[in-house]
Parts: structure tokens; sequence; C-alpha cells
């Protein structure tokens, strides 16, 4: 397993590994191109996408309009679904062969089931879930920095030994590549000789969500509620104030393990990471689980009867009161400035 | 269903956990530990097959000496046997080199039919160990299930992802990771404690070092791990937050709503 010494000369340019949801280029995709091109950049080295599945070649060759130097298209039959084990099989034998010095994913459920395995097929190192990733201007190496231990210690590490440097990054923290009519790149099709037909993991079928899917890492507005609450029916004022907003429904864990509500509206370490422009916190403590997933927010607004409540520290407004008076009130003056607005519309 | 083999991490309970500024690895010294609550569903995920087609159930945990108190507490709530992989040569491991030692703890124990591993480590860990275990024993995975039918010698795994769920059929042998969702962890019992604290208790932890598994030293520990910790610093949201004063509800909310539509949120 363990390879003699790598001669770290030898690895060149940044890979994007790309994704397809239905057919279509992966938001997160885009926004790695544009990191992954800021990194090549500055190494002076190529921006290459690598695209794994079957029968997508129109599809994979949109990405060439994102100012991408080449797309690697790893094409067979087998990997039509994904598949763990086949995925990370084509893709290594690539990176075998062609040696690329970084390589890129988003912190999707694809990433997280292979790169960790490639990264052990390679013996090299993966930091997972990063919310920045840069070049060392002294010597050259990918500083990938994430947020570890709940939030509270921004850490960055290096893979100095060892090829290629491997790293996850969280979507939606860096901006898409830019759509460009011209192209300079091209589309190569790798078919790789996958063997083994049957990798043990079948997929039988997809079971979509019960509900209207809970979007929370893409939210612009959130309004969450807490043990604050005190009852479940209390979500109902939270999703009306959601719903004048055009928001989406947050929830703290105490809430979700109260059985209030169902746990993909969780935010927070365990919960999902939200980076929205408004985020209303009503009836939360602010624990540092909580805060840790809302740190990137624009605005935090929090409504609490307790004025020590951690999560005054760190709002930009916060309003001590009931949340049972302050939501009916907030939502009837947003409803008086939406009239006004529309009263004086011509 | 022969054997059960869950990897089990011992965690610091607390958020204050600092740095050790020349190495760069965590300071655990004089603070609280626990066992990964991530790995209590894996555990009792095991144990409920246990409890069904008398399975095995084997713990296992690579750290210190004092990580044994996991076993323990993991064979109070109905484990068989706790494994600790125990070496100075593992410390500073990252984590491909701790699930290399996994990895070889497994196979000198043999003949599984399922590895569990938590959905990740509480203490920074990032839910690579599980598939690293997979890929250094070619075995295949599934990560983040939610539930679990046995039929025969086959499995019928759901899978949770982003966009909602993967129904799975595997053999095994299989590592799988677990949700929070998959069950409601047991609390240990009477004779479970017995079993762990009692008189015999030590009988049912067996210790592991490198040399036991022949481990190559360089390969793991800090020399053997290909990350390294560049730089670190606490994060510290300097934030002035402002306070809105008034005399009702009805007077809050519409300083606030005026604030926010001036800064153009609503
Ligand atoms: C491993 C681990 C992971 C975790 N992950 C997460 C996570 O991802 N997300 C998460 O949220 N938590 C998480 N937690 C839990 C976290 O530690 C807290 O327990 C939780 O966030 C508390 O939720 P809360 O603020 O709703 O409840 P509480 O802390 O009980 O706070 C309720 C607040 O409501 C206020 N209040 C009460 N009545 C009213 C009223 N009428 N009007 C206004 N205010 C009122 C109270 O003053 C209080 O501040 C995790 C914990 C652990 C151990
Ligand atoms: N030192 C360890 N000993 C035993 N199991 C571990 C150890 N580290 C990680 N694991 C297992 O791997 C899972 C994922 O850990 P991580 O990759 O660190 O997030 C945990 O939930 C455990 O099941």
């Amino acid at each position: 397993m363990k390879k003699s010494k790598v001669d770290i000369k030898e690895y060149s340019d940044v890979w994007v590994i790309g994704e397809l949801i239905d057919g279509n280029i992966s938001p997160v995709t885009l926004q790695l191109i544009n990191v992954g091109k800021k990194l090549a950049n500055k190494l002076n080295k190529n921006t290459i996408v690598v695209i794994v599945g079957y029968g997508e070649k129109d599809r994979v060759t949109k990405l060439l309009n994102y100012g991408v130097d080449k797309v690697l298209y790893i094409e067979h039959k087998i990997l039509r679904n994904f598949n763990v084990m086949g995925y990370t099989e084509a893709i290594y034998k690539l990176i075998e062969e062609r040696k690329p010095e970084i390589v890129l994913f988003g912190a999707t459920s694809m990433a997280r089931d292979i790169a960790p395995r490639l990264a052990a097929k390679l013996d090299t190192g993966l930091t997972s879930d990063c919310i920045k990733l840069d070049i060392d201007e002294r010597d050259g190496k990918l500083l990938r920095t994430k947020q570890g231990l709940g939030g509270n210690l921004i850490t960055t590490t290096i893979c100095p030994r060892n090829r290629p440097q491997m790293s996850t990054l969280i979507p939606n923290i860096y901006r898409p590549a830019n759509y460009n009519e011209k192209i300079f790149g091209q589309v190569e099709i790798i078919n790789p000789e996958i063997l083994c037909e049957d990798y043990k993991v079948k997929f039988i079928k997809k079971i979509p969500l019960e509900d209207k899917k809970v979007n929370l890492a893409d939210a612009k507005i959130i309004v969450s509620g807490g043990r604050g609450l005190g009852e479940p029916s209390g979500f109902k004022l939270i999703r009306q104030l959601a719903d004048t907003l055009g928001g989406i429904v947050g929830a703290s864990r105490a809430a979700v393990e109260a059985g209030w509500i169902d746990s993909r509206h969780q935010v927070g370490k365990t919960g999902t990471i939200v980076r929205p422009d408004l985020y209303i916190a009503c009836g939360i403590s602010g624990a540092f689980q909580h805060q840790s997933g809302i740190y990137d927010s624009k605005c935090i607004i929090a409504i609490n009867k307790d004025p020590y409540a951690p999560i005054f520290k760190i709002c930009d407004f916060g309003i001590v009161g009931d949340l049972y008076e302050v939501i009916p009130a907030l939502i009837e003056e947003i409803n008086k400035k939406q009239q006004r607005y529309f009263d004086n519309f011509p | 269903m022969r054997r059960i083999i869950v990897c089990i991490k011992q965690v610091p309970e607390t958020d204050k956990i600092g740095i050790k500024q020349e190495k760069g690895t965590l300071i655990r010294e004089n603070i609280e530990n626990i066992m990964n609550p991530y790995d209590k569903n894996a555990l009792e995920e095991a144990l409920i097959i246990k409890d069904k087609f008398d399975a095995e159930v084997i713990v296992i945990t690579m750290g210190p000496p004092q990580a044994v108190d996991v076993l323990k507490e993991a064979i109070s709530m109905g484990a068989d046997e706790g494994v600790l992989i125990n070496d100075e040569a593992f410390s500073g491991s990252d984590t491909l080199a701790t699930s290399k030692v996994l990895a070889a703890a497994i196979n000198k124990i043999a003949d599984y039919s399922i590895i569990f591993c938590g959905q990740k480590a509480i203490d920074g860990g990032t839910a690579q160990v599980g598939p690293q275990i997979a890929e250094l024993l070619n075995l295949p995975q599934v990560t983040n299930v939610k539930d679990i039918k046995i039929k025969g010698n086959k499995l019928e795994i759901v899978k949770a992802t982003e966009d909602g769920a993967y129904l799975l059929e595997t053999e095994t042998p299989i590592l799988l990771t677990t949700t929070t969702e998959i069950n409601n962890p047991r609390s240990p019992t009477m004779m479970g404690i017995n079993k762990a604290y009692g008189e015999n208790g030590n009988k049912r932890i067996s210790i592991l070092s490198g040399k036991d598994l022949n481990i190559n030293p360089k390969e793991v520990g800090l020399e053997g791990s290909p990350t390294n910790i560049y730089d670190f610093c606490m994060s510290k949201k300097s934030k002035t937050s402002e306070m809105i004063e008034g005399n009702k509800a009805k007077e809050k909310a519409s300083i606030l709503i005026n604030k926010l539509s001036e800064l153009n949120y609503i």
C-alpha cells in the first residue's frame, strides 16, 4: 500500500471532480471551477474538470464554457448510476496515470463516499469540508482551511510530502465561474477498463423526500424556532413569519429532539450549516453547536426573553421579549410595509 | 450474521479543547472524555442485529489507555468484547493513519459480517475513517445508513442523501456508517454493568499494540500522516450586537423592520 517516496515535481494541474445532477452541471461544480482556476493561475497550471457518467457527452461539453482548459469525461455503462467502488476505481486509475497536483471535490454525499477512499488508495492526505483554499506563495503548496471543533477553531492543513493534495469544499462559499461563449478547451473521453461489473452494492431505487425539499443550505432567509416555542404548534407562528418573508423554516436540535419538527430542518453543527442573508432565531439560546452553523449568515436577528442568552453575543440585532408577542408584531409591521409599497405603486 | 465489529472513538466532551503549540496536535488532558455520540447509533444497530440473529459484537477503539472506558461502556450496553489498540507510535495520527491501524486490527479479528462506524467523530472528524477502512480492506461500503433490513444473506439498506434516500441491496461483508435517525441507543443494563465492570470485566478487553498488528511505526503517528497542521486560530466572531430598545413588542418590531428595510434585507 505505502508508496515509496513520491516525486512531487511529477505532479501538475488542478483537477475539479464535477457532478451532474439529473443531467445538469451541479452548482458546486461551477463554484469549484472558479476556485480551481484561481489556484491554477497562481501555480501557472491548467484547470481540468473530471466527470464520470454515461451518455452525457453533450452536457459535459458545456463545461468548456466556464473557462476550463480541459474536460476529462470518464464514460462507462457501469458508471451510469453512482457506484462507490466503480467511481473510485475509475478516478483512481486516471489520477495514477495523469498525476494531478491538486484534486478538489464539492462536499457532497458523492464526495463523502469516494474522496476518502481515493485518498486511502493513493496514500495521500484529504482535508474535508474546507471553507477556504489557497496557495502558499512561498512554496506553491495547497492551504486547506476548515472550521473545527464546532466552529470555534479554524485550522489550515497542508499535505507536504504526498500527492495529489486533496480537499472537499463546502458548497456556496465561492461564486460560480462565469459563463463564456468563447471556448478554448476540449473534451477528452476516457473509456476505462472496469472488469468487476458487480460492486456488491446494488441500486434498487431512489426514495424522494416525503414533502417539499427543505433546502436550508441555499436559503436566503431562514426563520428558526427553538425550545423557547414551548410547544409544537409554535412552529405555525415560525412558518407564518417565514412565509411573510419568503423564507424557510429552521430549528434548533432541542426542537427537533422534542419531536416538534422534522430533523431536516435542524440548523447547526450536526444539522445544516447555513449562510443566508437573514437568519432569525426565535426562542433559541445559542448553544455553540447552533452558533457554529450560522456564523456565515450576513445578518443574524435574535428574539429571546432572556437578556443573557448567548445568542445575543453573536447577533446583529437583538430583541429581548416573548416571541409570542414579538413575532406577530413583526408580521404586522412587514405587512404594513408591503402595503405601503403597493399603495405607492402607480 | 456471525460477527459484527463496531469502531468507537473516545472524544473530549467539552469545547475547551486547545492545540499543542509545538506539534499542532490536540491537547486532551484534564478534559472529560465520552463515547463519540454518533458511535452509539452504530453500536445500537449492531446490538439490534445481535438480539435478532445472535451475532457476536466486538467493539474496537484506537486511543490512549483511558479509551478503555468507552469499550467498557459499550460492553455494559450489550457488546461482547472490546479491543483497545494502543501504542505510543500512534499518537498524532491523521485519519488515514488511524484507518490503517483500525483496518489492521479488523483484519486480525477477521471473520466479520458487518463493520459499523459512526457517521463522524465530533472532535473535528469529517467522516473519513469509515470509507478509508473499507478501502484498505477492499470492502464495499454504504454511508449514512438510516434503515437496515436483513433478508437471508442479503441486506436491504436505506441510505440518506441530500435529496432523499436510496434503497440499496448488498451482501456481507460490508462496512456501514449510521445516521442518528436509524435508532435510539439503549442505556446500560445492570447485567451489562456487571459484565463490564465486575470481577471478570477485564477478561473481555484485549489490548493490541503496533507490534501485534505488524504495523511499521513510520506509517502511522505524526510521521506517517500525510496531512499536517499548518496554522490554526480560535475563531472569534467580533460582532457588535445592537439591542433594539422600546416599550412594547410592537414598538421594537417596528424599529427592527425599518432597520432591515433600510439595509435592504427585506
Ligand atoms: C454532539 C452535539 C451536537 C449538537 N448539534 C446541534 C445542532 O446541530 N444544532 C443545534 O441547534 N443544537 C445542537 N446541539 C444541541 C445544543 O447543545 C443545544 O442543546 C440546543 O441548540 C438548544 O436548543 P434551544 O436553543 O432551542 O433550546 P434552549 O437552550 O433550551 O433555549 C431555549 C431558549 O428559548 C428562550 N425562551 C423560552 N421561552 C421563550 C419565549 N416565550 N419567547 C422568547 N424566548 C423564549 C429561553 O430563554 C432560552 O434561551 C448539539 C449537541 C450535542 C451534544
Ligand atoms: N480512533 C478511533 N477508534 C475507533 N474508531 C474510530 C476512531 N476514529 C474514528 N473512528 C470511527 O470512524 C468514524 C468516523 O470518524 P471521523 O472520520 O474521524 O469523523 C467514527 O464515528 C468511528 O466509528
